[in-house]
């Protein structure tokens, strides 16, 4: 599930690849959880969105008070910005598939 | 402020537990000073009873009255709608954000619109909390209600691993937290949060009974603390929550030596001459129509009248037609009124339940501060629950009005028929006086009489008294003894005919025996004076015959002297000697 024209039903509910992807990881300091979380993300928007995404890395302790926008429980935890809708998705992300249903980049079985 | 808890008890067993004082009225006193300092405390209940608003209440007047900020954390209701609701109750809590005494946190998550995707854990959530809290120096936490949280995380594990986390997190804080939870079925919460939560859990709730519904509160375990174990009843007011613990744990009220006065002259004067003690608590039971309002508004006046503050609980009659029936006979208690010295409540007894009653009663007491409380009467409130519960209800309210040295007079309508003493057996304990109204029946009529059935600590007469009522208040009038027992009403009159009469004969008797004798003494007078009549007349014909004699004596000597003289001359000397000595004999 590398490249892209692997899933030809995903891609065509995905809205013109041309448009950024924004995503916003929110950690709390550098504990092992988040370096793994930002390591796994890294990795799945090259494989899957690669060149239309861009990561910010929000962290709490530095900036607690942006933990109330999104409504941020867990860490760490993923907000895709834009495209809209926003979705989150909880965890260090090790699970791809949930992550990928998450994002909607594929519907949930 | 970090407070181990866990390492000062053992050591000094003497140091009470810090506590942090809720305000929320009469919690307080259940819990000795209020809700473990610095610890978790538990709040759980059923839909509807109040914990968002006992924890809002707990926050609001923190920071109002104790200086302590806080942190409101709801995770079911929006900012917005909290403030809105607790705005229904009078808590500004807009303005306390405003001032940055309370922070509120919304926090939501949708299930649906979260994606799990491996390990997590409730950093954010502590974050969050963390600098709610150090942002305006939170003294005070509430959660409400935590356990959303199990709807919305999937991964339940994690969550309870966190929760107990945040609980040991929330100690080292040093902060006073409320968490409040949901009624479970068999547990405490529904999510078993009392594992966690070990210090303090008041249990909130909402009963119906009988179609009547009551909230609860009880302290089902205070930690290192005395606490009431009872579930006490409680209200929420225009002012907030206020419970009704009030049973005092001990007897031991001040007792007052005055006396006052019962506005019956003659009742004060069956009462040791100066009526009841202040404070005591007066039980006045009778059938129906046999005066019983008459005898409490008389008090209520004469109480007024002294200048004391008189609150009247009428639960048959509203304030108007009670002074108007007052008017009739002569009692004006709308200047009273009007002066603010007197003042009814006046509520149909099944608007609520007994509880319910009770709690405006204290709170209306506690606002009015009266002297004199007069509760008329006791008996339609104590039939809305079981005979314990309505025992438990009149202690409660003796306990709290003698705490305030408060003089408290309950009316008790009696069935007819029933033997009075034993269906007032179980309230009759509780009271310091006892005055017995009754209707005798007889002769064609019906009259009232009361009588002192007991009166802890004073002289009282023992005398069944009739009482009459007319247009200038009530009259105690003396008291007839007949044959049978006392006499009333129109066998009362006949009998003080009959005395009069008896008192007229005897007096009758008197005046013959006056007469008779002084008719002896005049016989008596006749006779003797009959007999000196007598006396005068021998006497009489003594002195005539003695005389007789006298004549007849000197006829003779004259005679003889002139025969004498005829005789011879010489014999003249003679006869003149003899007649000067008799002369003198005479």
């Amino acid at each position: 599930m590398k490249n892209k024209p692997v899933k030809p039903r995903a891609a065509a509910r995905l809205r013109p690849p041309a448009k950024l992807w924004q995503l916003r990881l929110y950690v709390v300091d550098q504990t092992p959880k988040s370096v793994t979380a930002l390591a796994n993300l890294k990795k799945f928007c090259e494989t899957h969105l690669k060149g239309i995404y861009r990561i910010t890395v929000i962290d709490l302790l530095k900036r607690p008070q942006l933990a109330k926008g999104d409504q941020i429980l867990a860490i760490p935890t993923v907000v895709r910005q834009l495209p809209k809708p926003v979705r989150t998705i909880i965890g260090n992300l090790s699970d791809v598939e949930h992550l990928l249903v998450g994002l909607d980049l594929r519907p949930a079985v | 402020m970090k407070i181990k808890p866990n390492g000062s008890k053992p050591g000094s067993p003497k140091t009470l537990l810090p506590k942090c004082p809720t305000g929320i009225q009469g919690l307080d006193e259940i819990t000795g000073g209020g809700l473990p300092r610095g610890r978790p405390t538990l709040v759980c209940g059923g839909a509807g009873c109040g914990k968002t608003l006992l924890a809002a209440e707990f926050l609001v007047r923190g920071a109002v009255q104790f200086g302590e900020p806080g942190v409101l954390m709801a995770f079911e209701e929006t900012e917005k709608e909290l403030k809105a609701n607790v705005a229904s109750l009078g808590f500004d809590l807009e303005g306390l954000v405003r001032r940055k005494k309370i922070v509120i946190d919304y926090v939501h998550i949708e299930r649906s619109e979260v994606q799990e995707s491996g390990e997590y854990d409730l950093e954010g959530l502590f974050v969050r909390l963390g600098h709610a809290i150090d942002s305006i120096g939170a003294k005070r936490v509430v959660l409400d209600t935590l356990e959303v949280l199990f709807a919305s995380l999937p991964n339940e594990a994690i969550l309870r691993n966190e929760l107990r986390r945040l609980f040991r997190w929330l100690k080292d804080k040093g902060v006073t937290a409320v968490i409040t939870a949901e009624r479970g079925r068999e547990s405490l919460t529904r999510h078993g949060l009392e594992e966690y939560v070990s210090d303090c859990v008041i249990l909130l709730d909402h009963r119906v009974n009988d179609q009547i519904a009551t909230r609860h509160l009880r302290v089902v375990k205070y930690r290192g603390a005395l606490h009431g174990t009872n579930e006490f009843p409680f209200l929420i007011g225009d002012d907030g929550i206020s419970v009704l613990p009030i049973t005092s744990l001990a007897l031991n009220h001040q007792v007052s030596t005055e006396r006052i006065a019962t506005g019956i002259p003659r009742l004060d004067a069956m009462l040791g001459g100066k009526g009841f003690f202040r404070g005591s608590s007066i039980l006045l039971t009778g059938t129906a129509g046999t005066g019983k309002t008459i005898i409490s508004s008389n008090f209520a006046q004469a109480a007024s009248r002294r200048g004391e503050r008189v609150l009247f609980f009428s639960f048959e009659e509203s304030p108007n037609q009670i002074i108007r029936n007052m008017h009739s006979i002569g009692l004006r208690l709308e200047p009273l009124v009007k002066k603010g010295l007197l003042r009814f409540h006046s509520q149909r007894p099944s608007l609520c339940g007994l509880e319910m009653h009770l709690a405006t009663m204290f709170k209306d007491i506690a606002a009015f501060k009266p002297h004199v409380v007069i509760v008329d009467p006791i008996t339609s409130l104590m039939d809305l629950g079981t005979a314990s519960e309505g025992k438990g209800m009149v202690t409660r309210l003796i306990d709290y009005l003698k705490a305030g040295q408060v003089t408290t007079l309950f009316t008790s309508l009696t069935q007819a028929g029933h033997a009075l003493q034993q269906s007032e057996a179980g309230m009759s304990s509780l009271m310091d006086a006892w005055i017995l109204l009754q209707d005798f029946e007889g002769n064609g009529e019906r009259n009232r009489v009361l009588y002192v059935l007991k009166a802890r600590g004073m002289k009282h007469s023992n005398q069944i008294r009739e009482f009459l009522i007319s247009d200038h208040g009530i009259d105690v009038v003396d008291a007839y003894i007949g044959a049978s027992g006392v006499l009333t009403g129109s066998a009362r009159a006949a009998q003080g005919a009959l005395e009069k009469a008896a008192m007229l004969a005897s007096q009758q008797e008197a005046a013959q025996l006056k007469r008779e004798v002084e008719r002896k003494r005049e016989a008596i007078e006749r006779q003797i004076n009959s007999l000196r009549a007598d006396y005068e007349t021998e006497a009489e014909e003594l002195r005539r015959i003695a005389e007789q004699v006298g004549t007849s004596t000197r006829m003779l000597t004259t005679e003889r002297t002139a025969s004498g003289i005829l005789r011879q001359a010489d014999a003249k000397v003679a006869i003149n000697t003899r007649s000067r000595s008799r002369n003198g004999n005479q």
